[in-house]
């Protein structure tokens, strides 16, 4: 008995399955994609990529010695990460940074294609959100299709306005977080709210809402297919080793409809539900092969894996899995893949870079431009002159006052150091050094010298520079 | 391409190319026509807003009025005021009290080099490294005076030295050994820099003299520097400097700049060139 209602009740679930089996295409945005939601691994792994965001909304916030833990400080150029101060001149520092994400986001893509699209991506996550509350005010794909098609008056105007007011709060919650990391958050906020914030500010704010709203709300998987410059490149980084959410066609076709009641055998396990293309954010056909269009989410693979969990068939008729892997070769491990070690090579070459960079940011740096009309002047008194241009950069946040040596030549006399000068904190100092030799200290045409600065106060704030004393 | 249309039933244009490859006349999305008509309505707009349709004699000139001279017009209103901080100060300032003032001095230093470029570097060089038959203003060897009120006087009054052609007083032989003498730094050496009276200008050791702008002739440094300077001393002794009587004679003047910059530019110019590296 209990076995029979059972059965009856996969039954009616099966049959179930056909509802939202309509003809689906690759659409260019004259029709809204409402994606349907199904529990599973990937459902709860894009919830994580999701969480990652909390970083940006929550960051802003953090405190670290007194003042904002991460700040773009840009009117006084200068970025401030935990202890760390960065000034203009680290701003290489800058530059491997990017390469590294780059080349993290082509080693991923290599390995496991548009992973970033469909779990990291703002885009992405954003569409998320944003369907998750249309979801929870007009109902699930179905309903709020039919919503759709009704007239525009009858259609539940402030279920609607509701709906479009939270999107725009959030999208200006977007700009405002946004504007948070370039100042004391604490303080701009208060700017907000008094309205007094800078016109720099306000346009941050109204940008980002609009294009929050737009993207989000309106255009979703359109900023996938057609706007999104990753997409148009992914292609490169890719090779029938990377692995992909695929339809396994080898055990799916032929396809055709559960009859009920019987399990037909010159079928395959694909039973044209449509599940697949129901959960899809993009409303692409993943039976159709591996495809641009797909953020490789693996949403479809939840949604198939409860289908054949329902029709007792083994899970992964969609799965992750290579080209090769379809056309039954073994997966080629990582290391004997080119494209990864490459990859992977370049990125530990930026990583070293940053390190050492992170790790030899000195408190005090000089760097000594040579005088070059004229290269040297004779004096009166017969001896050589040369000039020194020296450009001295504080690091710290605190006025150092400079001494300044030089050595390098027999009898060298220095003009220029005779009074202790101070250098502001995050500025440069400019500052001239004469040199002067007498010609026969002088054994060739350029010889090197060495100029030393030092904090008077803090003897370990040092920096030294080789420039040339040129003479005739 | 086919002559028949093998999908007469789909809006294409009937071009099909490899059996099935065809161009099909969809509409283009939604968002782009949107995104399309938004771009042409965003030209007019700006048209009307800036200057924009030429007209036969003049121009459309936009609603606003902006033009680009007036806004910069306007930044250099800003930027008057970012230095208002340290212009201010220079005309109660005298050239020394600048130049002993740190942050002043930098900032003239910094002003003054665009005002050296435009009136000085054509004869002095680019940082007063000097040209051929024109002083390097880099060295410490300075005709009138190096200190920085000698310097403010130059600038403003302008120069010109004097030197009698001894062509006509002095016998060939006699400006050899003069010229030797002056050329191996000892002037004094030879009894004719007294005969002939060279001290009443050089003064009696040769070190020159800065009230008559005379060259110190005992330094290894010389105002007409040439590739044969025993040549260019006789030269000099022969047909003298500014002398109208001698036709050759060498030309060396200092224009007048006192009427030509404001003060405060001469200040300013005064401050770097006492920088530059010879300054007394
Ligand atoms: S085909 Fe599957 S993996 Fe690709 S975007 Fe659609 S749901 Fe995600
Ligand atoms: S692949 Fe799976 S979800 Fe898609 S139609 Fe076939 S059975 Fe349904």
């Amino acid at each position: 008995m209990a076995t029979a209602k059972k059965n009856q009740q996969d039954q009616e679930s099966i049959d179930k399955l056909y509802e939202e089996s309509i003809h689906w295409h690759v659409n260019t945005g004259d029709e809204t994609i409402h994606a349907k939601r199904v529990p599973g691994i990937f459902r709860n792994l894009k919830h994580v990529g999701i969480m990652t965001w909390v970083i940006f909304f929550f960051g802003p916030y953090l405190r670290w010695n007194g003042r904002q833990a991460i700040t773009f400080d840009i009117p006084n150029r200068q970025f401030h990460f935990f202890d760390i101060t960065i000034l203009p001149q680290d701003v290489w520092m800058l530059s491997l940074v990017l390469l590294f994400l780059a080349i993290l986001l082509a080693v991923v893509t290599s390995v496991a294609g548009r992973v970033f699209c469909g779990y990291f991506c703002f885009q992405t996550v954003w569409t998320d959100m944003f369907t998750w509350i249309e979801e929870k005010l007009e109902g699930n794909p179905g309903q709020r299709r039919k919503l759709e098609k009704k007239p525009f008056l009858q259609r539940k105007l402030h279920i609607k306005a509701l709906k479009h007011s939270i999107w725009i709060l959030m999208g200006m919650l977007n700009g405002i977080t946004f504007t948070l990391w370039f100042g004391d958050a604490f303080d701009i906020w208060i700017q907000f709210l008094t309205l007094k914030a800078t016109p720099i500010a306000w346009t941050a704010v109204a940008t980002f809402a609009i294009f929050t709203y737009l993207f989000a709300g309106f255009m979703r998987e359109q900023v996938c297919l057609w706007l999104c410059p990753y997409a148009r490149i992914q292609g490169v980084m890719l090779d029938t080793s990377t692995i992909l959410p695929t339809y396994d066609f080898h055990r799916g076709e032929p396809r055709g409809h559960l009859k009920k009641g019987s399990s037909n055998n010159d079928q395959g396990d694909c039973v044209s539900c449509n599940q697949c293309l129901a959960v899809c954010p993009t409303g692409i056909d993943i039976r159709d092969g591996q495809q641009e269009g797909c953020i490789t989410c693996g949403l479809c693979i939840d949604a198939c894996n409860l289908v054949m969990d329902k029709i007792d068939k083994p899970r992964g008729l969609i799965r992750y899995m290579s080209l090769d892997e379809l056309e039954g070769q073994e997966l080629r491990p990582l290391y004997k893949r080119p494209r990864p070690i490459i990859y992977a090579l370049i990125m530990s070459i930026a990583l070293a870079g940053i390190i050492y960079g992170l790790t030899h940011l000195g408190s005090l740096e000089l760097r000594v431009i040579h005088e070059r009309q004229p290269l040297f002047v004779t004096l009166s008194s017969g001896e050589i002159q040369n000039r020194y241009e020296l450009k001295i950069l504080n690091k710290t946040e605190k006025r150092m006052y400079i001494e300044v040596q030089a050595s390098g030549i027999d009898g060298m006399k220095i003009h220029g150091n005779e009074k202790i000068f101070s250098a502001k904190p995050g500025r440069l100092t400019s500052h001239t050094l004469f040199i002067k030799v007498a010609k026969n200290n002088l054994i060739k045409h350029r010889q090197t010298v060495n100029i030393v600065v030092t904090d008077r106060d803090n003897k370990e704030h040092s920096a030294s520079y080789d420039s040339m004393f040129f003479s005739p | 391409m086919s002559e028949k249309n093998p999908f007469p039933n789909e809006k294409n244009s009937g071009h099909v190319w490899d059996d099935n490859l065809r161009e099909l006349l969809n509409e283009p999305p939604t968002w782009w026509r949107i995104g399309f008509h938004l771009s042409w309505i965003l030209v007019i707009v700006y048209t009307l807003v800036y200057p924009s349709w030429p007209m036969l004699t003049t121009h459309y000139k936009g609603m606003t009025g902006w033009t680009s001279i007036g806004e910069y017009r306007e930044d250099m209103k800003d930027l008057k005021k970012i230095r208002a901080k340290y212009e201010d100060k220079l005309p109660n300032m005298s050239a020394a009290a600048i130049l002993a003032d740190e942050e002043l001095s930098n900032y003239s230093v910094s002003a003054a080099k665009v005002l050296f470029g435009d009136n000085c570097s054509a004869c002095h060089g680019a940082g007063g490294s000097g040209n051929i038959d024109y002083p390097i203003l880099a060295d410490d060897d300075w005709l009138y005076g190096g200190t920085i009120e000698n310097i403010v006087q130059t600038i403003s009054y302008g120069r010109k030295g004097f030197m009698t052609a001894q062509a006509s007083t002095l016998s060939e032989t006699e400006i050899d050994e003069l010229a030797t003498a002056i050329y191996s730094g000892n002037p004094t050496s030879t009894s004719l820099f007294t005969e002939k009276a060279c001290f009443a200008c050089h003064g009696m050791d040769a070190k020159g003299m800065h009230a008559m702008g005379s060259a110190n002739l005992t330094d290894g440094i010389w105002r007409f520097a040439a590739k044969d300077q025993l040549a260019s001393i006789k030269y000099t002794i022969k047909h003298g400097i500014n002398d109208t009587s001698d036709p050759k004679t060498r030309n060396a003047e200092m224009p007048v700049f006192g009427s030509k910059l404001d003060e405060n530019d001469i200040k300013k110019l005064a401050v770097y060139v006492h920088k530059l590296g010879g300054g007394q």
